[in-house]
Order: structure tokens, then sequence, then C-alpha cells
């Protein structure tokens, strides 16, 4: 089933194409209050920068939009359709924050299984993983098993696998720690490619001030609450700020 | 198609680790062949009285290693003067088997042997069986207790190594991650735990067969009936195991709570195997006895070995055990909700 539905009308006027869409959400583990009220919007084509301090809730928001983890109250939607959605899980490429790899395989082996789970020809699924793993430079360490894998080039594979079925939407969740700088670079550079050629819609959760800078959209996360999102530009606007650090921590002041 | 990649991948890893593997296919044997020296003592040189039986018997008895004195006199005294482990008379048509029993697992190795050779006997003449009455010189005949033993524990070894293993299987995938991982992709829960049920199945009915077979050519366990319902059985009891494993790994965080289950689920298990008379047991406890899946697989096994069964005969065993493992089965899917709830 092709599940696609990227504008969003209103009678009869096209509004924005929103790809996800959080409305209200809250997760609470046991007592603790884990997320409060969120609502956002992210468009196709975006990407959006979550960021906040660890333990401020965005793995478990990311879950909740993939729908790996289930909300105490709100709904969230992709493409229009409530998730968890199996056909929609199509069109999703997810990176947990963990490294999810199967230690005993090989790096092609780990990237040919989770392609396998998608519906792909055996030649595109040889080009796509070709391209994956070319992307993050890990072309000549395929044939290694992954527990031989330094920490970096997990996390490069994760990101790999997430790319692998070529996803509408990729969700990142810490895709870049414990990656040198000149391959962060790269793996950004490719991003913005993905997002401006293709069309990728990013949702991108980070704790980096320099790589929130480079979202389109970002919003801040504190203690499960959503405090302020916007262009990076338009928030440093907003509280006359040269850094996007200080529009945080203003903003986080205002909050308590 | 997903869950052809699943399977794939499983036997993948299994035949990667190699540990695991020998756990599974060379442990039971090993202690299997400990217990079978622990308690078969010399049983195969036994030597036995003959007074005026059937001589077509008595080669099937030799044929059975079994040392054959021909006596005249036919009371114990013949047995113990003579140092005979045993003495076989015809009294008109009724069979008199006395037993010196001085060594219980020697006893216990002639009144089986005798049995067989009087059903291969009566499955080449015809006719009704004729009675054996068996006399004991020494203690009576509770050896039982070793007679039951053999089937009992093939069908515990191979339920209690696929459980371990296939639930150590499911939990890595949890503790890993990579079972989240997966959930957010397109697979159904259903998918993820066929491909566990056939992929974990595989190696099971590998296992099945060596250790029976292993038991019964190598250690030439009692076995009366047929070895394909042997493995029919336990191959039944293999998928209880490895449904009930991976149901299990759900509520364990990780391998050493896995092995904690150990104590709780198997070990009690076998009290309720027919080691130990389960007609002595209290009522109360006689019902717990039947929600234990060995409890059932034990009692085909022993009527299979040792009594020499039928399919017909055990078909309510082989039910129950079906039962159980679509219950886990069902279970599991439903288990797989904590994760995603689609
Ligand atoms: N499975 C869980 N059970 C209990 N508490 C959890 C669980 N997952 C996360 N938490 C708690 O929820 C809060 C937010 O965690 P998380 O979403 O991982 O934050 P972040 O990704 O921003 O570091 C933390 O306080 C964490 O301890
Ligand atoms: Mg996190």
């Amino acid at each position: 089933m092709e599940v696609h539905k990227p504008f969003i009308f209103r009678n009869g006027v096209l509004l924005v194409s929103i790809e996800i869409d959080v409305k209200g959400v809250s997760k609470s583990y046991g007592k603790t209050k884990v997320l409060r009220d969120i609502h956002l919007q992210i468009q196709r084509g975006q990407i959006y920068g979550l960021i906040g301090p660890s333990g401020s809730g965005k793995t478990t928001l990311v879950k909740l939009i993939v729908g790996i983890d289930s909300a105490d109250e709100g709904d969230v939607e992709v493409f229009g359709i409530k998730m968890p959605n199996l056909d929609l899980l199509q069109d999703i490429g997810y990176m947990a924050q963990s490294d999810a790899l199967y230690l005993e395989l090989t790096g092609y082996e780990n990237l040919a299984f989770f392609a396998s789970l998608y519906p792909m020809k055996k030649t595109e699924m040889k080009k796509r993983i070709a391209y994956a793993a070319e992307l993050v430079k890990l072309t000549g360490e395929l044939k290694k098993k992954v527990s031989a894998y330094s920490g970096g080039m997990k996390r490069r594979l994760s990101l790999a696998i997430a790319l692998v079925h070529d996803p509408k939407i990729l969700i990142l969740d810490e895709p870049t720690v414990g990656i040198d700088p000149e391959l962060r670079l790269s793996i950004w550079n490719e991003l913005m490619h993905l997002k401006n050629e293709h069309q990728k819609t990013i949702l991108i959760t980070t704790h980096v001030m320099d790589e929130a800078e480079k979202c389109d959209i970002v919003a801040m996360v504190r203690n499960g609450a959503l405090i302020k999102n916007g262009s990076p530009d338009d928030l440093k606007a907003a509280y006359g700020a040269n850094q996007l650090e200080e529009v945080f921590l203003q903003a986080g002041r205002e909050q308590s | 198609m997903r869950v052809q990649a699943l399977i794939k991948r499983i036997i993948k890893q299994m035949l990667r680790d190699k540990r695991t593997l020998a756990l599974l296919f060379f442990a039971p044997l090993i202690v299997l062949t400990l217990m079978y020296f622990f308690f078969n003592g010399n049983g195969n040189e036994a030597e036995i009285g003959i007074a005026d039986v059937d001589k077509r018997l008595v080669a099937l008895l030799e044929e059975r290693d079994i040392h054959i004195e021909y006596v005249e006199a036919a009371d114990s005294q013949t047995v113990i003067e003579a140092e005979l482990d045993g003495l076989l008379t015809d009294e008109n048509g009724a069979l008199k088997l006395i037993l010196l029993n001085d060594d219980p697992s020697v006893a216990r190795s002639i009144l089986v042997q005798v049995n067989q050779a009087l059903l291969m006997q009566n499955a080449a003449v015809g006719g009704d069986a004729p009675t054996l009455e068996t006399d004991y010189i020494y203690g009576s005949g509770d050896t039982e207790f070793f007679d039951v033993l053999s089937p009992v524990l093939i069908g515990f070894f191979v339920f209690f190594f696929v459980f371990l293993i296939s639930g150590i299987g499911l939990l890595k995938e949890r503790t890993s991650g990579t079972l989240e991982r997966l959930m957010a992709t397109p697979i159904r829960r259903w998918e993820l735990v066929a491909a566990y049920l056939a992929g974990f199945g595989l190696f099971a009915v590998i296992q099945t067969v060596i250790v029976v077979s292993f038991s019964v050519v190598v250690l030439d366990v009692v076995l009366v009936g047929s070895i394909w319902h042997v493995i029919l059985t336990n191959l039944l009891l293999a998928l209880v195991a490895l449904s009930l494993g991976t149901l299990l790994s759900s509520f364990a965080s990780s391998e050493f709570q896995m092995v904690q289950f150990i104590p709780i689920i198997v070990i009690p298990q076998i009290f309720f195997a027919g080691i130990f008379p389960v007609e002595g047991m209290a009522e109360w406890l006689q019902g717990i006895g039947r929600i234990m899946p060995i409890y059932y697989a034990a009692d085909a096994l022993k009527g299979v070995m040792y009594k020499g069964l039928g399919l017909a005969d055990i078909s309510r065993d082989l039910l129950a055990l079906c039962i159980f493992a679509l219950v886990f089965i069902v279970l599991n899917v439903f288990a797989l909700k904590k994760h995603r709830k689609l």
C-alpha cells in the first residue's frame, strides 16, 4: 500500500505539507512524567532538531513518533495517519540512540538483513547497501564482524541501516555521538543533500548546539516539555542572542 | 519473505556461536552417558538359569547377551547355590522369573530383557502373551525407578536445553535493542514469533534426533515401541520448550534472570515426570502435575519406550503437548505488544 498524503487541505485550501504531527502527547514512567503535552509539526523536506540535555525526554518522544512506545495521552500522526501503522513504517528510517546491531554478523549481513525486511528487489538492494555504506564511509569494513567495530563505526552502520530502504522520513536519535568531526561534517552534508535533492524529512535529536544551528527548525526540550521552537535565526532574534545556547538558557529560565 | 530473512539470520547467528551449539548438541549426550553408567552398572553380564522354557525364547534371550545356564531344579535355592542372577521357569504355560536382586540394576536389566524377548516371541508366534510372574529373592520389585528413568531423562534434556537456548536467544535480541529496532520496521509480531519457532526449531529437531538416536543406538536404552514415536513426542516437547522459553524471556531482563527460571519452571517438572510415583502424591499436587508439559511427555515416552504403546495410546499426551505449544505461541505474539501495540 502506498501511503502518501503529504498535503493537508482545509476548506479546499492547501495549508502546508505536514508529515509528522504530534498532538498533545504526554507520557509517564511510573510516577515520573517524562513528556508533558508536546505539540509539534514537521513539514516535508525539513530538518527538525530536538535539542535538550540528556534525560529531557528526546528519546522517549522519538520512540512515540516511530510507534515503538505508546503515549498515555495524545496522538502521533504521520502522513495524516495515526501511529503505529505498519505500512507507514515502510517510509520511516529509524536510528536508535543505542546501536541495535547483530554483533555476530558482518556489517554487510546486518545491512542486508534489515534491507530484506522491506520490499525490495535483489539488485536494488545491492545498490542501496552500497550507497548507504559509502555514505557513512564503511564500504571497506563491510566484511568485518560488527563485534570488531569501534563505537563510531557501529554508529555509522546504524545510520546506514536507517537509510538502506530509502525512506521518506529519517528519524535519527543522536546520530553523530562518537563520530569524529570530519566524518560528522560529511554526514551533515549528506543529510542536507538528502533534504535538498530528495525532499527527505529529517527529525534529529542532539545535545550539541552547533548541530542545532544547521536545522531548519529547532525545538528545545527540557524536563519533558517543549519550551521553544522555531528557526535558529528567529529564535536568536527573539532573544537578541548570538548563540542558540543563550536562547536555550534564557528560555529555560522563563519556564521555571 | 520477512520470515525467511529472519530465519536465515537466526541460523547464521547460531552457527557462529560454537559454544551454544556444543551445549545444545553434546551436553545432553554427556549427561545421558554419565547417567547410563551411573545407573546401569554391569547389567549386560547377567547370568540366568533356564528350566523347561521354550527354545525360541531362550534363543532370543541369548541374542540379547544374557548368559544362559540350564538347570534342573527350579527354586530360589538353585539361584543362590549356582550363583545366578535369575532363573526362568515355565510352569504349565505360566512363566516365572526368580530374580536374585542383589543388585537392582542387574535385576531390572534381566526383567526388561526377558520382557522384550517375550514381546518379540509373541509378535512372531501370535496368540495371547504368556504371563510373567516375578519373584524377588532379595528386596522387591521396586526397581521401577530405573526403568522409567531413561525415557524421562531424554525428554527432560530435550526440554531443558531447548528452553534455555531459545529463551536466551530472544532475550539477547531484547537486551541488545535489536528487538525494539525490529519493531521500527514493518515486521508483524507473528512473523517474528514464527521465525523464532522455525529458526530455533530447526536446531531443536537436530538435537532431538541426535539425543534419541544416541540413547537408543549407543546407550541401548530400553525401547519396546517405535523410535519414530519417541522422536515425535520429543519434537512436540521441544516445541513447547521453545515457545515457553521465548515467552518467559520477556519477563527476564538479563541472561542471569533467564537462568533463574530454571529452579522455578524447569526443575519442578522433574518431580511430576514420573520418576517419583505421582499416584502417591496429595490430590492437589497431582493437579499441579497436570499443568506441567513434561508430565505428558514423560507419560508418552514411558509408554512408547517401556511399555511399547502405539500412537493411539499416546495421542492424548501428544494432544496435551500441542495445546501447551499453541497457548505459549499465542501468548508470545501478545507479549511482543510490550514493544509495539500493533
Ligand atoms: N523505560 C523507562 N523506564 C523508566 N524511565 C525511563 C525509561 N526510559 C526513559 N526513562 C526516563 O525518562 C526520562 C527521559 O529519558 P530519555 O527520553 O531517554 O531522555 P533523552 O533522550 O533526552 O536523554 C529520563 O529521566 C529517563 O530516566
Ligand atoms: Mg536520548
